[in-house]
């Protein structure tokens, strides 16, 4: 009846988990029950969750981020202090269990934390960069969240029932493979990024479709906004890699419940397969994460230096250079499985050639901030330690771009240190940066900034507290993942990156805080103009929080950052358009497809994990079910009458004047 | 490229002409020595080129990275709205000429480094024998969690314990009795991945006497923490010493012995006096066949854990 699942599953023995679990049922549980008791529950279900308006999608996945980055930051801190004192078998992490959390970290950290925090800010940025209404496919939209967050949800259950994978993040075979891996783990990870998989390749669909055929009039490629180039770039890579993860894991997948031999030892089976396989779609992956990262800088580079972005041009150039050769490198991942020296070479330097067009963004951001006019609020403080912090990351991937370095480097903490300085110090403080940056657009309140800065100061040191110590801990020849080692010299270093993890924690505390204060704060804190940094680009000519239809009427773009040049002509470019002008605005219903839908996939997920068979199939049939009845729907769009759209842009136009004057 | 060019020069960063890194290295490299050994500290002529491409890489970057540094700092200070003497050239978001050097300047360093990783590539290719004579054959396997090392010229092997002689060019085949590893000595050079039914190739030349650490270098389960063993690089003389005393060891490494070291778990280090000679290429036939992996798999998949040492 319930295939492999049975009371044991569940980790009594294991303190941790299941003080880790309590507490996250404790909270789950306080959360519902609040939104029950204070009667939310109507409103949540109607205006979010199954909401498919591409701005609360998109806040929805930011609030998914960081709920899951503290989850990966947990593990990170136990990480940190298992290695801290572990020399001589210390610490008190059993290796069963130490080797599930790193797994979870990077799996998480990567899947659930980094994706649905660039994927969240471009869903709520790029339709109103763009000057339109919606995303192209909005119920698609929402269905893509919920299975990104269905693989989230699957990833925290295997915490209570059962087990998460103890393979490393990438789950390499023969060691994923059933001979040595026959737990469940292996089996949580991989439907959990099936699933949430298939969401990101949506997202990716949608997020294309959006920017190639839906911009305001006028708005030709050229003058889209950086953000949307490199959202552009991103999403391109994801319609293009995802389907090699989900074809590569379905492979392994095969192998584990079929007995198919893609990748085991025995049968011709090949490892050297899977390894290329993950990383065709692992390489593109970092630029997916990064590439909207550097438009978030191009933005923010740009508005707060009062000056247009230096070389817009030569930027579109960099952006798509790197979209294209990062799907050309991926043998740089493993230039130590014995490959010849030709063709390490040329993937070595087919690596180092991606240095040139970042390099290129690097000095464009250097010269928009010459001539400018520096206002340091937190998102350029972001910024700009993202430059000095990528450069250093940069230098160091191309270390290891070069085959006879890599030699000795690979699999070193040299190497964990240098990916999590590009993905801290790219992807996150970008996601930050733009965190900071929007979250005025979204809420019309802005966060405190004192706060902001602390989180910031805090990050800053505990990064570098915590991973400078790993470079040279690399170059002494610490490879990764130890769960003890017996070299004395290394405890020194890995105290102060337990620190460094620390400081972290403080910046995250900081962060929490801020939220909280900000939120509390909210009156002192409001922004009436929508316009609360000066910006250039078409989102800040909206209210914020920007009304469901984004704009009552749609822009006419005449040039690059046409918000910005609107304001510096005569108020009659900002003045509100005629009433003629003002017509009845039709938007998507909402739709409960996405949660109903990713409801049955994570109970199909579940059930796959423990071979319960019959819940499969009738999960996937409701799954199936709930897709057919979207299909029968009657009446597809709301309508927004004309009158109400003019009276609420002529509020807001009014209340943007009031609060220049 | 010959040997005696790879071999190098061993002291850090001699001779560059830029200052700052200098200092920076000396710093780095004075903290690590502190930790002894590592690759910072070769002890072979392999250890010794890699260490060279990886400081004069270092260096050549840190030519473009260090001024960039500076320049973000510099930019943003002088910039800022308070500063009443810097200009405002709010439109000022072009000029062909910064263009021109902002792709040439990464492109050229790019260039360079492209021509060192030609060379460096080519000539560290851990398949390319190394000169000299009297290269010394050693078959390498990577078992849950545990390295057995044979020496097939010999007729002896080991296990979690590795000596070589010095001055003698090594040439290891490396493969896998279960899942896949990575064989590294730190301070002796490249690493390479041992993968089953495949044969890896790694050549190897220890300089200097003295022991080493090795260890595997790509995790491969809950043992994984304890695959390190210890290089011992000792004389010629001493080598032929050592060969006649394993002979004598009474473990011999047949199928039997194979089978028993291929269940998960560490071991001590072990010598065998004779060996069969065909089991390396039985194995990587897959005549033999791989480990089983966890004994018995149990319904919540708590395996025991693995025993310490």
């Amino acid at each position: 009846m319930w295939g492999k699942l049975s009371w044991a599953a569940i980790p009594l023995h294991e303190p941790i988990a299941i003080v880790a679990s309590a507490v996250v049922l404790l909270v789950l549980a306080g959360v519902v029950g609040w939104v029950l008791v204070r009667g939310h529950f109507a409103y949540l279900w109607k205006q979010w969750l199954t909401s498919v308006d591409h701005k609360r999608i998109g806040i929805m996945y930011v609030v998914l981020a960081l709920v899951m980055l503290l989850r990966g930051f947990s593990d990170a801190i136990l990480m940190r202090s298992q290695q801290a004192l572990a020399l001589h078998g210390g610490g008190y992490l059993p290796p069963e269990h130490y080797d599930q959390i790193f797994s979870a970290h990077g799996t998480i950290m990567i899947f659930f934390v980094a994706m649905p925090f660039v994927i969240g800010l471009m869903n709520f940025v790029v339709p109103l960069q763009l000057g339109v209404r919606d995303v192209a496919f909005p119920v698609l939209n929402s269905v893509g969240f919920w299975l990104t967050a269905a693989g989230a949800l699957l990833v925290n259950v295997s915490l209570m029932v059962g087990e998460f994978a103890r393979t490393g993040w990438l789950a390499y075979p023969p060691l994923s493979e059933l001979t040595y891996s026959p737990g469940v783990g292996v089996d949580y990870y991989l439907w959990a990024l099936q699933i949430s998989g298939i969401g990101t390749l949506i997202a990716g669909i949608n997020l294309v479709t959006t920017i190639l055929k839906l911009r305001a009039p006028g708005m030709n490629y050229l003058r889209m906004p950086m953000f949307c180039w490199t959202a552009l770039a991103s999403s391109l890579l994801m319609v293009a890699a995802f389907p090699i993860l989900t074809a590569t894991f379905a492979m392994l997948l095969l192998d584990r419940y079929l007995g198919f031999h893609f990748f085991t030892n025995e049968a011709g089976g090949n490892v050297m397969m899977y390894v290329n396989l993950i990383w065709a779609w692992g390489h593109p992956e970092v630029y997916i994460l990064v590439l909207p990262a550097f438009g978030i800088y191009s933005e923010v580079f740009a508005t707060f230096s009062r000056k247009a972005l230096f070389g817009y041009r030569s930027m579109v150039a960099a952006t798509m250079a790197i979209c294209l050769v990062s799907f050309m490198v991926w043998l740089h991942h493993f230039f130590t499985m014995g490959a010849g020296a030709n063709v390490n070479t040329a993937f070595g330097i087919a690596t180092m050639v991606i240095a040139v067009p970042t390099g290129v963004k690097i000095f464009n951001w250097l010269f928009t901030m010459y001539g400018g006019r520096l206002v340091f609020a937190t998102p350029i403080l972001w910024s700009l330690a993202f430059v000095v912090t990528f450069v250093i990351g940069g230098m160091t991937g191309v270390l290891l771009a070069a085959p006879p370095a890599d030699f000795v480097l690979h699999n070193s903490v040299f190497l964990v240190a240098h990916f999590h300085n590009v993905i801290i110090g790219g992807t996150l403080f970008g996601a930050f940066a733009g965190y900071t940056y929007w979250f005025p657009k979204a809420f019309g309140f802005r966060l405190h900034d004192g706060l902001g800065k602390a989180a910031f100061w805090c990050w800053v040191v505990g990064f570098y507290l915590a991973f400078m110590p790993l470079y040279a801990l690399g170059l002494t020849g610490m490879t990764r993942r130890l769960q003890h080692y017996e070299v004395a010299a290394w405890q020194p270093w890995l105290v102060v990156a337990a620190v460094g993890a620390a400081f972290v924690l403080a910046g995250i505390g900081f962060q929490v805080a801020q939220l909280v204060v900000s939120i509390r704060r909210r009156e002192a804190l409001r922004d009436v103009s929508g316009d609360p940094w000066n910006g250039r680009t078409l989102e800040w000519s909206t209210a914020s929080p920007p009304p469901s239809f984004n704009f009552a009427v749609l822009p006419q773009v005449q040039g690059q950052d046409d918000f910005w040049r609107r304001k510096q002509l005569s108020d009659a470019a900002l003045a509100s358009p005629a009433d003629e002008e003002y017509q009845d605005i039709h938007l998507p219903r909402n739709s409960a497809t996405g949660i109903v839908c990713a409801f049955f996939a994570s109970v199909m997920g579940f059930a796959l994990v423990w071979h319960i068979w019959w819940l499969v199939g009738l999960a996937f049939l409701c799954a199936y079910a709930t897709f057919v009845k979207l299909a029968w729907r009657e009446q597809q769009e709301d309508s927004v009458p004309a009158d109400l759209a003019r009276e609420l842009d002529r509020a807001h136009r009014a209340a943007r004047q009031g609060s220049a004057a | 490229m010959e040997r005696r060019m790879l071999a190098g020069q061993p002291g850090p960063a001699q001779g560059y002409p830029c200052r700052i890194p200098k200092v920076v290295l000396a710093t780095v490299c004075l903290g690590l020595a502190a930790c002894g050994g590592g690759v910072l500290a070769p002890r072979g002529p392999v250890g010794h080129a890699e260490k060279m491409i990886l400081i004069d890489s270092l260096v050549i970057m840190l030519a473009i990275v260090v001024p960039t540094i500076l320049a973000t700092a510099a930019f943003a200070w002088w910039y800022r709205a308070g500063n009443a003497r810097s200009r405002y050239l709010p439109d000022w978001d072009y000029s062909g000429k910064v263009e021109l050097v902002v792709w040439f300047i990464p492109a050229l360093v790019i260039i360079l480094l492209a021509g060192v990783t030609w060379i460096g590539s080519h000539s560290l290719d851990p398949a390319k024998p190394l000169q000299g004579t009297g290269t010394v054959e050693v078959q390498v396997v990577s078992l849950d969690w545990k390295w057995l090392f044979i020496y097939p010229q010999y007729g002896v092997a080991s296990v979690n314990e590795l000596t070589v002689p010095t001055r003698a060019p090594l040439h290891f085949s490396l493969t896998s009795a279960s899942v896949m590893n990575a064989f590294f000595v730190p301070q002796l050079g490249s690493m390479i991945y041992t993968m089953n039914g495949m044969v890896t190739q790694l050549n190897l030349e220890a300089d200097a006497a003295g022991t080493y650490e090795g260890l595997s270098a790509n995790y491969s389960g809950a043992g994984f923490s304890d695959m390190h063993f210890d290089v011992h690089a000792v004389s010629a003389q001493e080598f032929k010493t050592w060969v006649e005393s394993a002979r004598g060891a009474p473990r011999r490494l047949d199928e039997a012995a194979y089978l028993a070291l291929g269940q998960q778990g560490t071991s001590p280090v072990l010598v065998f006096g004779s060996t069969d000679p065909q089991l390396f290429e039985r194995l990587v036939a897959q005549s033999l066949p791989p480990g089983p992996g966890p004994a018995a798999p149990v319904p919540d998949a708590k395996q025991p854990r693995a025993k310490a040492p």
